[in-house]
């Protein structure tokens, strides 16, 4: 049921490994609960496809890998009031970074052109098969979120725990400043 | 302990957050406040070993001293005034740790120490969610030459524990630091592989002490980690048969 005045709430998955909101998944029960009192406008649990506007909470799981996560990154903070990185991927980059020491061009040959990297046709003589339409353009370095858009809140984790999740969540709809540390820290 | 409360001749008395407490002579601010449940938090101090002063976490304000000084290598004296804690101390104990992430490579979630790390823990305590620095990404080896043992120094924090603990206990000297500022790398003997040193006995009292996931046994998972702090307080007890014997 939607209604003007309840809390419109969004998650978004940008470069991560979906992990986060498999573990926002486990809050169970707990998110009919949410889903009672709040309207979760966007989300890869639902089916709108173009981020809308005036969103009250957005949970933000990956880092900024590509010139699409940089654009939707933008549009999603000028169309929240607050945004959360979710996830050690959103806070330090995490295992996204671990490109960071190579170019992008080797980490293209290595996912695309060296034996063994996947099903892809075979290449014309020295032309690379990474794909150079539809895919999005990696950047030179995996970022995290607040090196791009400012950031209200940090909910670390890799991934965060169900609670801690469910804590920060509860905490913004009901107006108060979210601390979660007690709940959660990088890694596990 | 005795010296907690009753004043000897050897003891006098400085302020601590305000409260007066004793001290016995020769103790520093950090081992005071210690035997006083006082809180402060460190990462290259080890009992057992010769204070370093190096990672500047355990930072303390003494009235009438502009500097911010470490009350682990800081001798305690009387009437001291001393403050472990200030939202400055606290914003330069969090800066430090921003600085140790953006470094070199932490990546805790693929990292053998995940969950037993004290670099974690301190940023968990100090509320470290995020770094404001742009991260480093060096490009750094990992030495796995020794049949035992492994070196990432992707992880290393520089708290040279690993450095103190081959010399001042093992007596093998093996670790050193080599390479100056942010470019430092702990070493072993003359920059050689570890599994190529003639003077490591492959004791493993460095890989016991060290904070973070720089130093582990080979085949080691997250849960074994867990035992390395049983081992170690191993140390203290190795310190004082080391001066009983002198
Ligand atoms: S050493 Fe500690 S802080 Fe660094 S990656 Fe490993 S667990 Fe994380
Ligand atoms: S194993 Fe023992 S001897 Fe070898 S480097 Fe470590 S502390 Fe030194
Ligand atoms: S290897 Fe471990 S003990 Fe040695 S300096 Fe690095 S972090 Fe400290
Ligand atoms: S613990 Fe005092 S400087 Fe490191």
């Amino acid at each position: 049921m939607t209604n003007a005045t309840r809390p419109r709430l969004a998650t978004i998955w940008l470069d991560g490994c979906s992990g986060c909101h498999m573990s926002l998944l486990d809050m169970d029960e707990r998110l009919i609960d949410i889903a009672s009192v709040a309207d979760i406008v966007f989300s890869p649990t639902v089916d709108t496809k173009e981020f809308p506007e005036n969103v009250d909470v957005t949970l933000m799981e990956g880092a900024i890998g590509s010139d699409e996560d940089v654009e939707k990154a933008r549009k999603i903070r000028s169309r929240t009031k607050i945004l959360v990185s979710m996830g050690d991927c959103a806070l330090t980059a995490n295992v996204v970074s671990m490109r960071n020491l190579f170019t992008v061009e080797d980490v293209l040959a290595r996912a695309y052109d060296e034996p063994g990297s996947g099903n892809v046709p075979e290449p014309r003589p020295g032309e690379s098969r990474a794909p150079k339409r539809y895919v999005p353009k990696l950047q030179t370095k995996a970022r995290p979120v607040h090196e791009v858009v400012e950031v209200d809140y940090f909910l670390p984790g890799c991934p965060p725990p169900a609670d801690a999740i469910h804590y920060t969540i509860t905490e913004l709809l009901a107006g108060r400043a979210p601390d979660p540390s007690h709940l959660t820290r990088f890694g596990r | 302990m005795t010296h907690k409360s009753i004043p000897t001749p050897d003891s006098f008395t400085l302020r601590i957050d305000g409260t007066d407490v004793v001290a016995q002579v020769g103790q520093s601010i950090l081992e005071v406040a210690q035997d006083h449940n006082i809180g402060i938090p460190t990462l290259c101090y080890l009992e057992g070993l010769t204070p370093w002063g190096g990672c500047r976490l355990c930072l303390v304000e003494i009235k009438g001293s502009g500097r911010l000084l470490p009350a682990c290598s800081t001798l305690a004296t009387e009437d001291m005034d001393v403050t472990t804690t200030s939202p400055r101390i606290e914003r330069y104990r969090r800066t430090i740790v921003e600085l140790l992430f953006s470094e070199r490579n932490h990546i805790c979630a693929v990292c053998v120490s995940n969950g037993n790390c004290e670099l974690q823990t301190l940023a968990q305590e100090m509320g470290v969610t995020h770094v404001h620095v742009p991260y480093r990404y060096p490009t750094l080896l990992v030495d796995s030459s020794h049949d035992g043992f492994r070196l990432d120094h992707n992880r290393c924090v520089m708290c040279t524990r690993c450095v103190r603990v081959c010399e001042e206990i093992e007596g093998a000297a093996t670790k050193g630091v080599g390479g100056r500022g942010i470019d430092s790398m702990i070493i072993n003997d003359l920059n050689e592989p570890w599994g190529e040193s003639d003077t490591c006995t492959s004791c493993g009292k460095c890989v016991s002490v060290c904070p973070t996931g720089a130093l582990t046994e080979k085949g080691t998972t997250f849960a074994d980690m867990a035992k390395r702090r049983e081992r170690r307080e191993l140390l203290p007890y190795l310190t004082q048969t080391r001066e009983g014997r002198r």
